[in-house]
C-alpha cells in the first residue's frame, strides 16, 4: 500500500516536472510556436511520422494533429476551429472550406490514393479480381456510397460493368478493413495504403479499373491560420522529397 | 394527522440550491431535442418521411429492438434471480461482469462479439463449419449485438426489484410446500413485475438506439442490418437534413412507446 502511494507520488512529481518543462518552452514558442494540422484519418500514420521530422527540422516548432473524417474536419473548420493547415482526403471537402472563405491560397494535391482488393491472409474465398464481387456466395464488404471510398468503389464497378453483391456497406474504410482483418469477409475494396498498413493479416490485389477512381489529397494553409509562417512551412515540407519518400513507403502515389 | 403535517413540512419550500441545478439539468437534456425540432426541414418532411428507406430502417429497428428485448427478458430474468437469490460464491464478480457491457464502448463490444461469434471466432467458427451459418451481416446479428449491450439494463433493474421484494412471501410459499420454481413463477415474478417492465422498457430503448456494436458486428446493409441509428449516421455524410428527419422519427417512436408503457404498467413507485 505504502509502496503504491510512493509510486503514485513519483508519477505525480514527474507529471508536474513535465508541466514545468512545458512552461519553460514558452520562449521557444515565440520563435516557432505551435502549428495545428487537421488531416484526414487515412494520413494518421504518415503525418505523425512527418510531424516528427518537421519538428526536428524546425526546432521550437510543435506540430499538433487533429485526425478525423475529412467531412467532419471541414465542418469544424467552417465552425471556426483555430487551425493552421487542412489536409483533406477528398477535393470535395477542401472545396467546402474554400467556398466558406477559410482558404484563399490554391490547394495543392500532394498525394493520390487508389483502391485495391483486400482479402484475408490466405485468400479463403479464392478471389482473383473485381468479377468475384458479383458472386453472391462470396462475403463482400464495401464502403457506403455516402463516404468517399464507397463513391470510388461505385466508379470502378461502373467502369468494369460489374454489379457488386455486398453483404455490408460500412460507414468508413477502417471498418471495412477490420472485417477483412478478422476474416469475416472474403473480399473488400479499400485503399492501397490501408492494405499496407494492415500488415500480414491482409493481402492486396491490384486491378486495372483502379485507375478510374484515383483519389486526390489536397492540402492548404488556412486564411485565418493563427501561425501563418509555420503553416506555410508545413505545407511546403509536405511537398518536399523527404515527405514524398514517406508517402511512397505507405503506398500513396505522389504526383 | 401528524403524518400529514410532517409531509406538508417536508414539501414546504423547495430549496433554491436544489431547484437551480435541477432546472439547468432539465434544460441541458431538453434543449438539444428542441434544437432538432427547430432545425427540422418541416416543409420537405412528408416526402422525406415517405421514402422507402425510412420505412425499411424503422421497421428493422422496431423488429430488432423488440426481439432483443425478448431475448434479454428470457435470459436476463433468470440471471437477475441468480444474482439476487443465488447464494453462489463469487457473486460480486459475476455482478461486475454483468455490468461490463454498460461501460464497454459499444464498438469494442462489437469487435468482441466478432472475435467470439464471427466466422473465424472462438464459437462462430464451429457454427460456420457445421451449419454454414455466420451471424455477422445478418438481422440475427443485429439482435445479438443489441441484446449484448441492452441486457445489463434489464438484469440490474430486475435484480434491484428482487432485492427490494419481501422474502417472507417466498418463505411462506416454501413452508406451504411450493417448489423453488413454483415459488419463482407464482410469487416472486408477479411481485417484481414493475421492475421487470421498467427493465424491459429501458432495455428496449437502449436496443433501439444501439449503434456502435451493431455497425461493428452486423455491418450495415439496407433492409438487413441498417437500423435507424445507422441510417442517421450515414445520412449525416451526405444530407444532414435527412439525418434530422430520421432522428425525429426515432425520437417520436421512443417517446411514444415509453409514454404509453409508463401510463399503462409502470405507474407508481419504481
Amino acid at each position: 500500500m505504502m509502496r503504491s502511494i510512493g509510486v503514485a507520488l513519483t508519477v505525480g512529481a514527474v507529471a508536474l516536472t513535465a508541466v514545468g518543462c512545458g512552461t519553460d518552452t514558452a520562449a521557444d514558442q515565440a520563435q516557432g510556436g505551435t502549428v495545428t494540422v487537421f488531416a484526414a484519418a487515412s494520413l494518421t500514420g504518415t503525418f505523425t511520422e512527418l510531424g516528427k521530422q518537421f519538428e526536428a527540422a524546425h526546432p521550437g516548432t510543435k506540430v499538433v494533429f487533429g485526425f478525423g473524417a475529412s467531412s467532419a474536419l471541414a465542418e469544424q473548420i467552417k465552425q471556426g476551429a483555430p487551425v493552421d493547415v487542412f489536409a483533406s482526403a477528398a477535393p470535395k471537402n477542401m472545396q467546402q472550406v474554400v467556398d466558406a472563405g477559410e482558404v484563399t491560397a490554391k490547394p495543392v494535391t500532394f498525394v493520390r490514393n487508389r483502391l485495391e482488393i483486400a482479402v484475408p491472409q490466405g485468400n479463403p474465398g479464392r478471389v482473383t479480381g473485381l468479377a468475384d464481387f458479383a458472386k453472391p456466395e462470396e462475403k463482400i464488404a464495401l464502403c457506403a456510397e455516402q463516404v468517399p471510398c464507397g463513391a470510388a468503389a461505385k466508379t470502378v464497378f461502373e467502369a468494369a460493368g460489374i454489379t457488386p453483391q455486398p453483404d455490408t456497406r460500412e460507414a468508413d474504410v477502417k471498418a471495412v478493413l477490420t472485417k477483412v482483418t478478422l476474416g469475416e469477409v472474403d473480399a473488400a475494396l479499400v485503399y492501397r495504403t490501408d492494405v499496407l498498413a494492415a500488415g500480414d493479416k491482409v493481402q492486396g490485389l491490384d486491378f486495372p479499373e483502379s485507375t478510374t477512381a484515383i483519389n486526390d489529397y489536397p492540402i492548404a494553409a488556412l486564411a485565418k491560420a493563427p501561425n501563418a509562417a509555420a503553416a506555410a512551412a508545413f505545407v511546403e515540407f509536405i511537398g518536399s522529397d523527404q515527405a514524398r519518400a514517406v508517402f511512397a513507403g505507405a503506398g500513396f502515389d505522389t504526383p | 394527522m401528524i403524518g400529514a403535517t410532517r409531509r406538508r413540512a417536508v414539501r414546504g419550500r423547495r430549496p433554491l440550491i436544489l431547484v437551480v441545478p435541477a432546472v439547468c439539468a432539465l434544460a441541458f437534456l431538453v434543449l438539444p431535442m428542441i434544437g432538432l425540432l427547430l432545425r427540422a426541414p418541416w416543409r420537405t418532411l412528408p416526402e422525406r418521411l415517405t421514402s422507402a428507406e425510412v420505412g425499411q430502417a424503422l421497421r428493422l429497428s422496431l423488429v430488432c429492438a423488440t426481439s432483443a428485448t425478448v431475448v434479454c427478458v428470457v435470459f436476463g430474468i433468470p440471471l437477475a434471480w441468480l444474482l439476487a437469490r443465488g447464494e453462489v460464491r463469487g457473486l460480486g464478480i459475476i455482478r461486475a461482469l454483468v455490468t461490463v457491457p454498460l461501460v464497454l464502448p459499444p464498438v469494442v463490444g462489437g469487435v468482441a462479439l466478432l472475435l467470439v461469434l464471427g466466422r473465424r471466432g472462438v464459437l462462430g467458427r464451429y457454427l460456420y463449419e457445421w451449419f454454414g451459418f455466420s451471424l455477422p451481416f445478418t438481422t440475427a446479428g443485429v439482435i445479438v449485438a443489441e441484446a449484448f449491450v441492452a441486457m445489463p439494463f434489464l438484469v440490474i433493474s430486475v435484480e434491484g426489484a428482487l432485492r427490494a421484494a419481501d422474502p417472507r412471501y417466498e418463505e411462506a410459499a416454501a413452508t406451504l410446500g411450493a417448489s423453488r420454481w413454483l415459488t419463482f413463477r407464482r410469487v416472486t415474478l408477479p411481485s417484481v413485475m414493475p421492475g421487470v417492465i421498467a427493465g424491459a422498457v429501458l432495455c428496449w430503448a437502449r436496443a433501439l438506439g444501439e449503434f456502435g456494436a451493431t455497425i461493428t458486428f452486423a455491418g450495415s446493409f439496407p433492409g438487413t442490418t441498417t437500423t435507424m441509428p445507422l441510417a442517421v449516421y450515414l445520412a449525416l455524410e451526405t444530407d444532414p437534413e435527412d439525418a434530422i428527419v430520421l432522428s425525429l422519427v426515432l425520437l417520436a417512436v421512443s417517446v411514444a412507446v415509453l409514454a404509453a408503457l409508463r401510463d399503462r404498467w409502470t405507474r407508481g413507485p419504481l
